[in-house]
Order: C-alpha cells, then structure tokens, then sequence
C-alpha cells in the first residue's frame, strides 16, 4: 500500500531523513520509532506531502505521491495531527465535516447524503456523535483528538498517518484510541503509520516497527526483534530490560533507573530476626522488599514484597472466596496485601522449624512448616474432588544474594527435591496407592533473594546455592515433619 | 442551533430596515412609503411614483440612496474581507488592515491630493482609480517580500511583513501630511474616512471589485475553514494551500483597496463584524462570510446614519462612529468570552 524507496529529505537544503527505504501493506500498523531529532516527524511530514523529497520516491497505491493532486492525495492519506489550540469555535460535527473536503469538486460542491451518512457513522464509530453540536473547544484533549481522529477518518484513507497521537492523552484514551486504529487496520483493511514515543505501546499494538536514528533507518522488524536491550540501549542511549508481557506474546522493556538512585546505600540481610511466631501465624518482615517467587494464595507468582505470612487455618477451613478471605485477614493486622505474600496451613505452627545455612559469600535461611497426614505420590496423583484442605508442606527458602530469574527456578526444582527425599527417607506413604509419597496435594513454596550481595547465577544441586539449599531443605523439613508427627502420636497416645 | 433560514432572514430583515431608515430620517424625513415608491419607479421603471413629491424624489434617489448603497457596499467589503483574512490568518484579531493594503490605499489618495494629480479621461475617479492601484502594488510587493523571506509563506511572516509595511506606508503619509499646506483639511477629511457626497459614480467604482472580490472569497469558504486549523491541517485535508492562500489575500486586499479607495479609512468594521456574526451565527465560514457581508452592510450604513444626524448639521466622520462605537463593543465581547470560560 505504502512503498518508500531510497527516500531522503529535510527543510532548507538540510538532510534529516537518510535514504530510507520500507513497505507498508494494506491493514498493517506500522510504527516509527527513535529519540528526538532522529527525523521521524519529517518522514511523516514527507510521505503525507507536505515536505517535497530530495531524492528517491514514495508510492501510495502503486502511484507515486508527487503525480497526485493535492485532493487526489487527500483520498489516500490521511493525518492524525498533534493537538494544536483552536481559534475558532466550530462545532463538533463542522469540524469532523471538513475532513469531507477532498471528495467534493466543482463550483457547486452540495452536501450528499453520503457524505451526511459517512460523517454520522464515523462520529458514531468514535463515540463522538453525542456531542456533534458543541463546540470543539469546549472538549477535553482526549476527545478532541477523537474529533480530529474523525475529521482524519471521513477522508476515507487508504493510509493514516499519525504523529505521536497519545501525546497528553492520559491512559483510557490511549487505549482506547490505539484499539480503535488497530480495530479498523484489522477489519477494514486501513493501513496505519504511527510514531509512537512509548516504546511498549508500540509492542502492543504494532505489526512492525522501524527503528531511526539520526535520520537512518536502525532495524525494521517486529516488535522482539526491533525491542532487543542491545538495540534500544544503543540508539536511545538508557538502559533497558526487556521481558515478555504477563498475559500476550509481546515484549515490554523496563527502564533502569540510574543505580545510584535506587540501590540500598549498604549490604543488608535476612535472618531469623527478621522472623516472629505466633500461633496464629508465621512472619518473616523485611525492611525492603525481595524478589520473589511462590505458590501462595495472595502474591503468588513473581514480584517484590516485604512481608511474608504462613497463617494457620483450622483443618475444616472452607470459604468459596479464600484469596478475598485471606485478603481481608492480612489488612486487619496490618499487612497491605500488595507487598505481601501470604499461604495458609492447617498444621500447629509450634511445629514449624527454621535454620540459617552460611555459603561462601551468601546465606539462606530456610522455614518449613510441614505435615504429612494426606500425602500424594505426585506420579500416581488422581485430581481430587471437592474442597482441598489447606497446604501442609510450606517451605520458605530466603537467599542474601543476587539471583537470575533461572536461579530462582533451579531453587524451586532443588527445594522440591529434598522435599520428596525426606518424604522417602522417613518412609512416608501414599495411603491410597501405598507407594512413597513426594509431598501433600496443596504444597505451597517460596523463594525470596535480597537482590544484592554475591550474584548467584544458578541454584542446580551442582553450585554451592544449590547443594546449600537442597541440604538446609531437607534438614529443616525432617525436623518438621518429625515435630509433627511427635504431636500426633502423643495425641493418640493420650 | 439556529437554522440557516432564520440566520439569512434575520440578517436581510436587518439590512433592509437598516436601508430604509437611513433613507427616511435626515434633515427632511421621507415617508418609507414613498421611499418604496420612487425605488420602484427609478430603478425597475414602475408607474408608481406619479404621486411622490419630486424633492422626495431627488433626495431618496440622488442623494440618500447612493449614499446608503455606498455605506452597505464599503461595510460588506470591509466585513468580508475581515472575515476572510481572520479565518486566513487564524486570528480572530486580524482584520484587512493588518497586511499593509489600506496603508497602501491611503498613500495612493493621499498623494493624488498633495500632488492634485488628475488623469485624463477619468478625471474625478484619479483618487479612487489610483488607491485601487496603490493596494494592490502593496499586497504584491507584501508578498513578493513574505515569498523572499520564506518560500512556504507562513501565515506569520506574512503577518510581521504587513505590519513592517503598514509602518513604512503610515511614515510616509505622515511624511506627506507635514508637507502639507492648503491640502490639509481635506487630507485629513480623508482619511477620517466618510461616505458622504460620493454620488452613484463612486458607487460604479467600488461596485465591479466588490462583486469580484466578493466572489472569489465566497468560492473558497470550504478552503477558509480548513486553513483556519493551520496549513499544514488543511493541506492533509486536500487545499492546494499555496493557490488558496494566494486567491483570498488577492481578494480581501481588492475589497480593501477598493472600499478605502471610495470611502478613506474606516476602522472596525473588518474586525468587529466578523467577530460579532461568529458569535451569533457560528464560525463556519461558508455562511460567516455571507452573513458578514449583509451584517457589515447594516452596520455602516446605521453607524453613517448616526454621523450625519447625531450632531446635525453638522457631519461627523463615519471613521469616527465606528471607532467610537465598535471599540467598546469589541471590548464587551471580549469580556463576556473571558467570563464565560
């Protein structure tokens, strides 16, 4: 739809755009990215027509643009502008009229009904019919760029073209506008070229994106490609992380903030201080948050919290809303819920245990609360029916060190491991298969690094992280798993 | 949202009342009847005026009506071109003055009468013929020099080149002015601005550039509101900016030219008008600018009528009622807009 070939241009004689060259086909949203100056708004400024070229071409349609009269091109290419304050107060409906102007011709230029219906399905279309006879200035910026966003699209472009169009848009709008454009390039076949200055709405939303840098074309690839650390770090000169968005396959990118300005002022740890017991609930509370990755009811997954809760439930504990249930629990004693990482067990918390490992240059400290009156052999599990009593093995492993994301991940594989060793070693069975059970149907675990300190790459039982932890493990478990079944037996004795 | 219908017939109601009243009131007051009656049986040759008093006759048709017609064409001209060049110009501020035109109109009359130039063949018309001309030397001038300055010609050099113009041209009337001798009074007369004693001759003079000008700035209407959201907007909607802009300042300079030409200098109109008929009617310049015209029209001819009989005998300057009454009510509007938002 969209062909740029060789493309070079600026304002007086100057060259800011470098010998560009890409395609954009009919439905695709393409964005143009780069740091300021990097001549994104004179690219757009020339395949619109505003800007003659110096050298090379551009098609629209399979035509070049310069071949075009001025309203021929308006009928191909629309423009999103950046708002600009308004002069005259015309209403609404004028306003979005005027983008009618390309298809009339000729002295007597009347009103068709076609043009009423296309106007009247558009502002429809952009939610901004209610308002049709208002005047524009009376609107906030983020309908007045829909009003604009209308004039744009009762052109009836092949090709729109907007310039940073979230720009003073606060985040509905954003949104809203970005869906919308990606509605009509998907359905109706509108092909969309947008510089964007977020870097992760343009992940979002965008089929490809080209990346400039001081007039040059960088990288012109999908968004994983063009959104590499590397790429970003080179041509905007900040540091960047890039992850995978949490819930669709795109990337985001992190900024990093100078490392002054974040990073503890001194060394600090955890250790059994940091722990307090009671036979309510386990906390372990720390001053900063840490990394963290588990399996519990509230704060579940990956995330940075400062307190950790393992509250004891009675064995027939049931609620249909535990996570609402659990939440409400850790606010009345003054836990806020978003730094908080909380799990529920059954079991006596007196029969908890807890040690402080030392490695070379790194310490964990492991908690485990543990029983094992339902155990499950993992590799002959059935789905149970019917409410699950709460968790009975919950381990804690915490790390003073810096760990890579697939450290946190061989900490959890190695901690599992020792559980099922213990499992084994104190002949603890499956009753229903009377096989070795590996552990109980609703086993939480957690895994929190302070972040700082020795960087800790791997935590395979093959590195002294790993072996430390798989030891600390089954130590604390055994110990726990003994606690409780000393209690048990006293209680049937007595 | 007031219909079409009730704005043009609110408009022409007013117009055509405003036109009978200044022809009926004066030092001898004409029934409007009759008024009617001689119009019908002058202009369109109906056997109806048999009746009327022959100095009615000669005072609606020789003295009041031109004069009234005159007034109604100076206003339209003003308030179209106001219009245009604010919707040109995106600033409801400017009005055909700002681009040094009237400045150029006036130097050329100005200097006919200093230098009692008279050209032969048409003879008393050397004052108007020759501002017509000055105006339009000085808008190709202004933009020959706004081109020099910026190829594209943005709207802004435009405007600082008119300014830098006006100033030069207003230096050289004064210039003209402290050389003056018997000339004076009537120099200043001049430049007061006034449409009394100009006759059905000054009324043939303005009337072909009122009808040109008037023209082309109504066939580009659709190109002013898309201009007035800024150059670049309007070329992304389809204007061939460069031809357009050309067109109107073309234009509203011809309207200008010619209604200082016939009439000096009147103030106010071209920026009071506009501004009132957008707030009454809406900005879109597709009925803006008819709706000045007939506004404009009315205006001036009350504001005429008031300069002759508010003080009567003697006659004021219309320059100075418009001044007088278009100032403070340009200064109400202003400060309603402000309250309000």
């Amino acid at each position: 739809m969209l062909l740029i070939k060789n493309a070079s241009g600026g304002y007086d004689g100057e060259e800011i755009v470098k010998n560009i060259s890409f395609s954009v086909n009919e439905g695709e949203f393409f964005g143009i990215l780069g740091p300021n100056g990097s001549g994104k708004t004179t690219l757009i400024n020339m395949i619109s027509g505003l800007l003659d070229l110096q050298q090379g071409k551009i098609e629209v349609a399979g035509r070049n643009i310069a071949d075009y009269s001025k309203k021929e091109l308006a009928r191909k290419i629309a423009v999103l502008p950046q708002l600009t304050p308004q002069v005259f107060p015309y209403t609404v409906k004028e306003m979005v009229s005027l983008g009618r102007y390309a298809h009339h011709s000729g002295l007597f230029r009347s009103w068709t009904k076609e043009d009423e219906e296309i106007v009247q399905r558009v502002m429809r279309q952009t939610n901004i019919l209610e308002f049709a006879d208002t005047s524009v200035m009376e609107h906030s910026g983020g309908e007045q760029q829909r009003i604009f966003l209308a004039q744009a699209l009762v052109q009836q472009p092949k090709v729109l073209l907007l310039d940073e169009p979230t720009n003073h848009l606060d985040l509905a709008y954003q949104k809203e506008l970005l869906d919308l454009l990606r509605k009509s390039a998907k359905e109706k076949g509108l092909t969309v070229v947008a510089i964007l200055h977020d870097l992760n709405l343009a992940s979002l939303y965008c089929d490809r994106l080209l990346l400039m840098d001081e007039g040059e074309a960088k990288a012109l690839e999908n968004p994983d490609e063009v959104l590499s650390e590397e790429l970003i770090n080179s041509v905007f000169d900040t540091e960047v992380i890039k992850q995978a968005h949490s819930k669709i396959a795109k990337p985001q990118l992190h900024l990093m903030p100078s490392k002054k300005t974040w990073q503890a002022k001194k060394l600090w740890s955890i250790d059994e201080t940091n722990l307090s017991f009671s036979t309510e609930q386990i906390v372990l509370h720390s001053d900063l948050p840490l990394k963290t990755i588990s399996s519990g009811i509230v704060g579940a997954g990956i995330g940075w919290y400062k307190y950790f809760v393992n509250r004891h439930v009675d064995e027939n504990y049931y609620c249909n809303d535990h996570r609402k249930e659990m939440r409400t629990y850790l606010k009345g004693r003054g836990f806020p819920p978003a730094q908080t990482v909380g799990m529920m067990t059954a079991i006596v918390l007196e029969d908890y245990s807890y040690g402080i490992y030392e490695g070379n240059g790194f310490s964990i400290l492991v908690v485990v609360t543990a029983s094992v009156g339902n155990a499950v052999d993992s590799s002959r599990a059935k789905p149970l029916v019917g409410p699950v009593a709460p968790g009975t093995i919950n381990t804690w492993v915490f790390v003073n060190g810096s760990l890579t994301e697939e450290a946190f991940i061989q900490a959890t594989i190695t901690a599992t491991e020792a559980k099922a060793q213990v499992l084994r070693d104190l002949a603890i069975q499956d009753r229903k298969t009377g096989t070795v059970a590996t552990g109980t149907p609703t086993d939480s675990i957690l895994i929190a690094a302070t972040q700082q300190g020795k960087e800790l790459d791997y935590a395979g039982t093959a590195t002294e992280l790993g072996a430390l932890i798989g030891n600390a493990v089954y130590q604390e478990m055994k110990q726990a798993i003994s606690k409780t079944l000393k209690r048990k037996k006293a209680a049937e004795q007595g | 949202m007031k219909s079409n219908v009730t704005k043009y017939g609110i408009s022409f109601t007013l117009l055509i009342g405003a036109m009978l009243f200044a022809i009926s009131i004066g030092s001898v007051s004409v029934p409007i009847l009759d008024i009617v009656k001689v119009i019908g049986s002058e202009a369109f040759r109906l056997p109806v005026g048999a009746d009327v008093d022959p100095m009615y006759v000669s005072i609606v048709y020789e003295i009041r009506l031109p004069r009234v017609l005159l007034a109604g064409l100076v206003g339209a001209s003003l308030a179209i071109a106001g219009a245009a060049f604010q919707g040109l110009l995106r600033n409801p501020l400017a009005e055909p003055y700002i681009l040094g035109v009237s400045s150029g109109a006036s130097v050329g009359a100005v200097a006919t009468l200093f230098f009692g130039i008279s050209l032969p063949v048409i003879g008393m018309f050397t004052l108007p013929f020759l501002s017509i001309i000055t105006a339009l030397a000085t808008i190709i001038i202004v933009l020959y020099f706004a081109r020099k300055i910026d190829r594209t010609m943005r709207v802004e050099t435009i405007i600082l080149t008119g300014i830098i113009f006006s100033a030069f041209l207003g230096s050289v009337i004064s210039l003209i002015i402290a050389l003056t001798g018997d000339e004076l009074q009537q120099i200043i007369g001049w430049l007061l601005g006034s449409v009394s004693m100009r006759g059905w001759s000054y009324v043939g003079i303005i009337l072909p550039f009122f009808i040109f000008g008037s023209l082309i700035l109504l066939m580009n209407t659709k190109e002013l509101n898309a201009m007035s959201l800024g150059e670049e907007r309007a070329q992304h909607l389809g204007v061939d900016v460069g031809k357009r802009k050309m067109l109107i300042l073309i234009a509203g300079s011809i309207l200008t030219g010619a209604a200082v030409a016939v009439s000096g200098t009147i103030g106010f109109v071209g920026l009071v008008i506009p501004h009132l008929t957008r707030k009454l009617w809406g900005s879109d310049h597709v009925h803006l600018l008819p709706l000045s015209m007939i506004i404009g029209a009315s205006f001036l001819i009350l504001t005429d009528l008031l300069s002759r009989t508010i003080i009567s005998p003697q006659v004021l300057p219309v320059g100075v009622i418009t001044a007088l009454v278009g100032a403070p009510v340009f200064a109400i509007i202003l400060i309603k807009q402000r309250r309000r938002s």
